[in-house]
């Protein structure tokens, strides 16, 4: 074809004949291809407000103004309203002065009953399919703190079961963090009360954070949260039980919602047997402040990882 | 500078559209990658929409195939500095004009890379969050952030080394040194650096102790160099077969000697490993145990892990014995050691980070299909970048696509009539 000589009339109509073909598949192909482009993208039109401009473009949380926040909050509320038909009440709450939480789990008392779990879904408005959850409770032989002997999946007639202690795990709430020190944008940090939290409309979703954590507390929105209606907790926090979207991170944030304006967290409010124990440990009259002074047995979990949890186990006779 | 620029656009335009043109194989070819592009494309539309739920990840095994693809070709990307070493430092003339097929064949694997990346984010379209300046990216602390800064300088110094040596060979004149030797000793330490800092990704965390292990990062290169000049080797004979470039046996033999030592060393490390894990006995050994033996009753990985174990073993031997000189050997060999590799590094060393659970629970992890077509279609997109990358730099190469003919009609760039007897 290339080099075909324009020498004679018959020749050139013989080229001519040529190139009409070759442009004829020449755009057969490319509507072919755009068309076979157009039915690849075909999905995505069941893209229903994924992320709306005023959320892509949101300041990170450290960054924004008062106003910004106000904003960011209407927007929240806006949105929860238009999904669930209800309006809720969006704060940004702040650590306090002089507060530092700390935890104390009581392992003599704990039945095993996953109260704590499901009040705790309960209050931070967790998916409910699939069920997120942030508390796991282990299920242990007595003699042994050995994790890779647990039971996860523990489902007896009634508990607790002898030979066996149970061991609830959430976020430690570490001095030294894995998970905030490997956020490539910072999206999870430590307030000054000791507690870690996340800018859901900051993570990126890398999962980093949940190959970093040690306690297996993080969790990630695999799919779209689905929250009934009438379950919907209404008191929210920005840094706490607010619903998350697809393709984030959440984990426990000791319920900043309640405990920063003073109220318990509600795994500790729903326990049947006042196995755990919250408060400020800077302030020595505490329970907490108690209980880390007086008990002669507490454990951190891992402590061999140096992350110094604020969660601390602990036995009594 | 108008001229200039005017100059450059013609390259672009002259390379772009010479992508386009070829013979029946090629064209073949380029459906059916694109196919499997399209086929990706659509398959990450639905995760996009649904969210990662329609992949086989979940909290307990957080990373799958897409970050075990990421970790290897990571290693593929750096080993074109293989090539640039001898090179460069050693000045070997076998390998002189070859050098630019494993630059290219870098900036094809790091596309890809950064491709497996974005597909494992939850929030895509907050990837500018990770833009300094705009977002928030946490450097130094985040391994993640050095990656990011690395694997995207890696590219852009690939693309420029590349970029203007071609041109200078487009425009027949000679490249200022300059203009790219310093950027091809940095380059050096830059490819290095990717798979350091890749396997730092993973060593740097505590709470995994089957990662959290100091022969992760020398292990990562030893078996990338084995892989990455093996891959290369391959798609040598593949360019000498379809464009008649003159390439020498000699020259695939250096690269042999590079693939035996490497993989000599890769096999020797991972011995080291199964030593340590094994015959200390101690309770960090339990995704060792489950990835060679099973734990528990669960064993999804044994069979690929000794697939892999005896995939290394056999390349290893024949590139030791002198059988390997001869090429169809080689490319058993070489076959073996890039599928064994993929295997080990890949899911071989992603998935047992998480089995068990920190908190000891065991949950298996099997990729979806919809992942697996996400999967194939970027590795589909890969190769039909780096096709598109050689059917321009071979006739630029061999002069038949060059200044001195732009004026010359347009279908003679496709089917030279010229004196090089390209089969296009």
């Amino acid at each position: 074809m290339a080099s075909t000589e324009k020498s004679s009339p018959a020749v050139s109509d013989e080229t001519e004949r040529l190139l009409n073909r070759r442009n004829f598949l020449r755009s057969s192909a490319a509507f072919a291809g755009l068309s076979a482009l157009a039915a690849s993208l075909s999905p995505l039109r069941e893209l229903h407000d994924y992320s709306s401009v005023e959320e892509f473009m949101q300041k990170y949380y450290k960054e924004m103004t008062p106003d910004d926040m106000a904003r960011a909050i209407k927007r929240i509320e806006n949105e929860v309203q238009r999904q669930y038909g209800i309006r809720p009440h969006v704060r940004d709450l702040r650590p306090m002065d002089g507060v530092e939480f700390v935890y104390c789990l009581n392992l003599t008392r704990c039945i095993g009953c996953r109260k704590c779990v499901h009040a705790c879904v309960a209050e931070n408005n967790q998916s409910r399919n699939p069920e997120i959850q942030y508390i796991r409770v282990l299920k242990l032989p007595h003699g042994s703190m050995d994790v890779d002997k647990a039971d996860h999946l523990y489902n007896p007639e009634a508990v607790p079961e002898k030979g066996f202690f149970y061991m609830p795990v959430q976020c430690q709430q570490c001095h030294n963090p894995p998970c905030v020190k490997v956020c490539p944008v910072h999206a999870t940090w430590q307030e000054k009360d000791g507690i870690t939290v996340i800018d859901y409309d900051w993570c990126i979703g890398c999962r980093y954070c949940e190959a970093a954590c040690p306690y297996w507390a993080r969790r990630f929105n695999f799919t779209k949260p689905d929250i009934p209606k009438e379950r919907l907790n209404l008191n929210m926090a920005y840094l706490g039980n607010r619903p998350r979207k697809q393709g984030v991170m959440e984990k426990c944030h000791f319920c900043v919602q309640r405990t920063r304006v003073g109220r318990y967290p509600a795994c500790l409010e729903v326990c049947p047997v006042g196995a755990r124990k919250f408060g400020n440990i800077l302030d020595p009259d505490s329970e907490v402040s108690y209980i880390l002074r007086e008990k002669r047995i507490f454990i951190q979990l891992k402590e061999e990882m140096g992350t110094n949890p604020r969660f601390f186990y602990y036995f009594e006779k | 500078m108008i001229k200039g620029t005017r100059d450059y656009l013609t390259f672009l335009w002259r390379c772009a559209r010479i992508a386009f043109v070829g013979d029946w194989r090629y064209y073949a070819w380029m459906a059916g990658l694109t196919v499997f592009c399209l086929l990706g494309l659509h398959a990450y539309c639905i995760q996009f929409v649904h969210g990662l739920i329609v992949t086989g990840m979940s909290d307990e095994v957080s990373w799958g195939v897409y970050i075990a693809n990421f970790t290897f070709l990571v290693g593929v990307a750096a080993a074109a500095v293989m090539m640039v070493i001898p090179v460069y430092i050693y000045d070997n003339e076998e390998l002189h004009d070859l050098v630019i097929f494993g630059e290219l064949l870098a900036v094809a694997a790091i596309i890809m890379c950064l491709a497996f990346v974005t597909v494992d984010l939850g929030r895509p379209d907050r990837f500018w969050h990770l833009i300094p300046g705009l977002g928030q990216l946490n450097f130094p602390r985040s391994m993640l952030s050095w990656d990011v800064i690395v694997l995207n300088g890696y590219l852009l110094l690939n693309v420029h080394i590349c970029g203007y040596l071609l041109y200078c060979r487009y425009q027949d004149r000679k490249p200022s040194k300059w203009f790219y030797i310093p950027f091809v000793f940095v380059a050096i330490f830059w490819a290095v650096s990717i798979h350091t800092v890749t396997a730092f990704l993973y060593v740097g965390l505590g709470g995994r102790p089957f990662w959290n292990s100091s022969i992760v990062g020398p292990r990562f290169l030893a078996s990338a160099f084995s892989a990455g000049p093996a891959i290369i080797i391959l798609a040598l004979q593949v360019i000498r077969r379809v464009t008649h470039y003159h390439i020498t046996d000699k020259a695939l033999l250096t690269l042999r000697s590079i693939v035996q030592v490497s993989m000599i060393i890769n096999v020797f490390l991972l011995i080291n490993e199964v030593f340590k894990e094994f015959y200390s006995g101690n309770l960090h050994v339990a995704s060792s145990r489950y990835l060679f033996l099973g734990l528990d009753g669960h064993h999804a990985l044994v069979p690929w892990i000794w697939t892999a174990v005896a995939f290394n073993l056999i390349s290893m031997f024949l590139l030791i014995l002198p059988l390997s000189r001869s090429l169809k050997w080689l490319d058993v060999a070489c076959a073996l050691c890039i599928v064994g590799i993929w295997i080990e590094k890949g899911m071989g060393l992603v998935i047992p980070g998480f089995i068990p659970t920190p908190l000891g629970a065991l949950i298996e992890y099997t990729p979806s299909l919809n992942e697996t077509l996400v999967c194939l279609g970027i590795w589909a997109f890969g190769l039909l970048c780096y096709t598109i990358f050689l059917r321009m730099s071979v006739p630029i190469l061999q002069g038949v696509l060059s200044k001195a003919n732009e004026n010359l009609p347009e279908s003679d760039a496709g089917a030279p009539a010229a004196p090089a007897p390209s089969p296009r």
